[in-house]
């Protein structure tokens, strides 16, 4: 998100514009997508539902989801909706879109925080003694390392651990969140948090056991991301000026390492952080199909085989506030690690 | 080195010594990344050309003639019902013969990744060539012109970027599926369409400062149409950031198309796509045949980080600012050219344009 900026430097100025420039922003998206997905030939409900109903169903289900509207009421109501946190009603789910959001993010949540806690992990310690040890064999291990786990499909990856992990060795279920055997309550539908809120361990051991494969990969594929910029932001700062003063001042250089340049490193990291987050609320899709996981992505997939298209929309348009909220977010946090960002 | 005391004069040599210096003042193993990337990605480029001198089968070959390996185009054609054809024997372990193993629909895995490559290079170029041709133009356009336009076209690129990649290629392949029967085309498109937003951002950037020059400013005072100061000014100038994003995203676009693959919304079946094999392959692990996911899986991650060592070492070229330290990096980066000005004089939160990876990564 670019385009506006604010006219004078002041911290305030620029989150107030930023305040109001998301939701603008949003709403062309959002119009976006409504086009894209509004605007097609044929009727969704008939090609969702085909011929399992009869005519007078299919029409009933049509006035319904009020398909027979024009395109411009359709959208008012879609916007109207959204406004009221009303994502609308799948032709083929009973359930509303806002109810499943509701059943299937804690399940994509609880894997992208899982991924990128541990990605974020790799990166900073793999990208920082890179840059540190630059060009000697740990640095150019992380490279290579980087370059080949990003470059691996994630659902590829996936097969495999399932086929070492849990084919041949047994070690650990090959997917699904949670096992049949197990009978639990999760009041939150985040498993982990909850395990430790019931105080039932073998539920949270399972839960556990199911999102460590899956988290692994994921987290493993995008660390390659972070191990890179870490590595390029560090060579940086190292290169600039402050460092070099810091140096000239006898500062010694483990402590002009730790104090000085990592921090500022750091700052683009955040950025990246933010940024792959919101991704991977949204597309995370590969990892969740590969391991049957119960979150939003496999639900998208669902619904795009059914061909389901308000439902597709809904999640979508779900999809779509979380990304601007968290770009948002970052742009705020960015303007107070940096003040150079708010000019 | 004997650069500094070549002529300075117009000729040939001067000038191919002049175009190779960033490359011969390149950290060895920035070199290095780039001629182990050319290596693999030209081994993919070679399969892609010439499968059939490389692959025993056809794409969707099963059948074979017994004693005779002649044109595998037409085997399929001739084999049918007839007594001398036999089939590929199903769900055989990498034995001699089937290196890599046979499916259960009884394909030679080894042919379907060969033939892979071709798929996958005319989907990355067919999508680049899609890109690039409404990127560039617009970027151009948009940064020459500046004004109200320019910010509805930045702030509609920006709204199309921040869509997930894959999910962006999900949702318009799964609208062009209304339109048209799934094919390599519109896999392009819906692959193509995702990058659109990259090629428009780094051209209108660098057309902004590249405006400024004062060559363009002499252009325009002499009475030149900015029709002619966009094509023979502007565009020579601006044109030079694209092959690095070529090959940053063509890594980036193989990987879009193995997951659209994946999910079934990529080239349809009998084509041999990798990510489509590898989601074939997915009833295989629950019995440990691991053949058939591992290798395309490994096709596709090859040719990756093939592209990707050499968009990456061609960026750590092109742009020296980390090239070279002390003294002549502080040198280096004062005679910096416009490569990575363009990014950084666009202070806004658009992290993607940085130094070293314009990945953005959120196709998991």
């Amino acid at each position: 998100m670019v385009a506006t900026r604010a006219r004078s430097g002041s911290l305030r100025a620029y989150v107030l514009g930023r305040l109001a420039f998301a939701p603008v922003f949003l709403f062309l998206l959002l119009t976006l997508l409504f086009l894209l997905l509004r605007v097609m030939p044929g009727d969704p409900v008939a090609a969702a539902l085909g011929d399992r109903v009869s005519a007078e169903q299919l029409d009933a289900r049509r006035e319904a989801a009020g398909i027979n509207d024009p395109i411009l009421v359709q959208y008012g109501r879609y916007m109207g909706g959204v406004l009221q946190g009303d994502l609308g009603t799948p032709v083929t789910d009973p359930r509303s879109v806002s109810r499943i959001v509701i059943d299937r993010f804690p399940a994509t949540f609880e894997l992208t925080m899982f991924a990128m806690l541990l990605a974020v992990g790799i990166g900073v310690l793999a990208g920082a003694v890179g840059a540190r040890f630059r060009d000697g064999p740990l640095d150019v291990g992380g490279r290579l390392f980087a370059i080949l786990i990003y470059a691996a499909p994630v659902f590829w990856l996936g097969i495999l651990a399932q086929l070492l992990f849990a084919n041949r060795w047994g070690l650990l279920p090959t997917g699904n969140r949670m096992s049949a055997r197990i009978s639990y309550e999760a009041p939150t539908g985040f498993y982990l948090l909850d395990g430790f809120l019931t105080r039932d361990w073998t539920f949270l051991w399972t839960a556990f056991q199911h999102l460590l494969m899956p988290g692994l990969t994921l987290g493993l594929v995008i660390s390659g991301v972070f191990i890179r910029m870490v590595r390029v932001n560090m060579l940086q700062t190292l290169r600039s000026d402050y460092v070099e003063a810091a140096h000239a001042r006898g500062i010694g250089g483990r402590r002009v390492l730790f104090r000085h340049a990592f921090k500022n490193a750091l700052v683009p990291v955040v950025t990246i952080m933010g940024l792959q987050f919101a991704l991977l609320l949204g597309g995370a899709i590969l990892t969740e199909t590969t391991f049957s996981w119960p979150g939003l992505g496999t639900a998208l997939v669902g619904f795009i085989n059914r061909r389901d298209y308000v439902a597709v929309q809904g999640i979508v348009t779900f999809f779509a506030i979380m990304v601007v909220s968290v770009s948002l977010l970052i742009d705020i946090i960015n303007g107070l690690l940096d003040p150079r960002v708010r000019y | 080195m004997g650069e500094a005391s070549a002529p300075p004069t117009g000729n040939l040599w001067y000038r191919i010594d002049h175009a190779l210096r960033p490359w011969r003042r390149a950290n060895p193993m920035a070199r290095w990344l780039v001629i182990i990337g050319l290596l693999i990605t030209g081994l993919f480029a070679f399969l892609a050309l010439f499968p059939n001198l490389v692959a025993p089968y056809g794409e969707s070959q099963y059948q074979y003639v017994v004693g005779g390996t002649e044109d595998p185009e037409d085997l399929d054609v001739r084999c049918g019902t007839e007594a001398e054809c036999e089939q590929v024997p199903r769900r055989i372990e990498p034995s001699k013969g089937f290196p890599f193993g046979t499916t259960a629909a009884r394909f030679d895995v080894f042919s379907r990744v060969v033939h892979g490559a071709r798929v996958a290079f005319s989907i990355v170029l067919l999508s680049t060539a899609l890109a690039m041709g409404i990127g560039v133009p617009l970027g151009l356009f948009s940064g020459y012109r500046g004004g109200k336009l320019d910010r509805v076209l930045v702030t509609l690129m920006d709204a199309v970027y921040v869509i997930p990649p894959l999910l962006l290629a999900i949702i318009v392949a799964f609208v062009l599926q209304a339109y048209f029967d799934p094919g390599l085309a519109s896999a392009a498109v819906a692959v193509g369409v995702v990058y659109v937003p990259q090629y428009y951002r780094v051209i209108r950037n660098h057309t902004l400062s590249v405006k400024e020059e004062p060559f363009v400013e002499a252009a325009r005072s002499m009475g030149a149409k900015p029709r002619t100061i966009i094509t023979r000014y502007v565009f020579f100038n601006v044109v030079q950031s694209v092959p690095v994003i070529f090959t940053l995203n063509a890594a980036d676009a193989v990987l879009t198309l193995a997951g659209l693959g994946f999910l079934g919304y990529g080239v349809p079946f009998p084509r041999a796509e990798w990510g489509l094999d590898v989601s074939q392959a997915l009833s295989d692990v629950v019995s440990g045949f691991w053949w058939t996911a591992f290798f395309p899986g490994l096709a596709t991650m090859l040719l990756v980080a093939g592209l990707t060592l050499v968009g990456e070492g061609l960026n750590d070229i092109v742009n020296p600012l980390l090239r070279v330290r002390g003294f002549r990096g502080r040198v280096a980066r004062r005679a910096l050219p416009a490569a990575s000005g363009a990014a950084a004089s666009e202070p806004g939160p658009a992290p993607s344009e940085g130094t070293d990876t314009s990945t953005p990564g959120g196709i998991r």
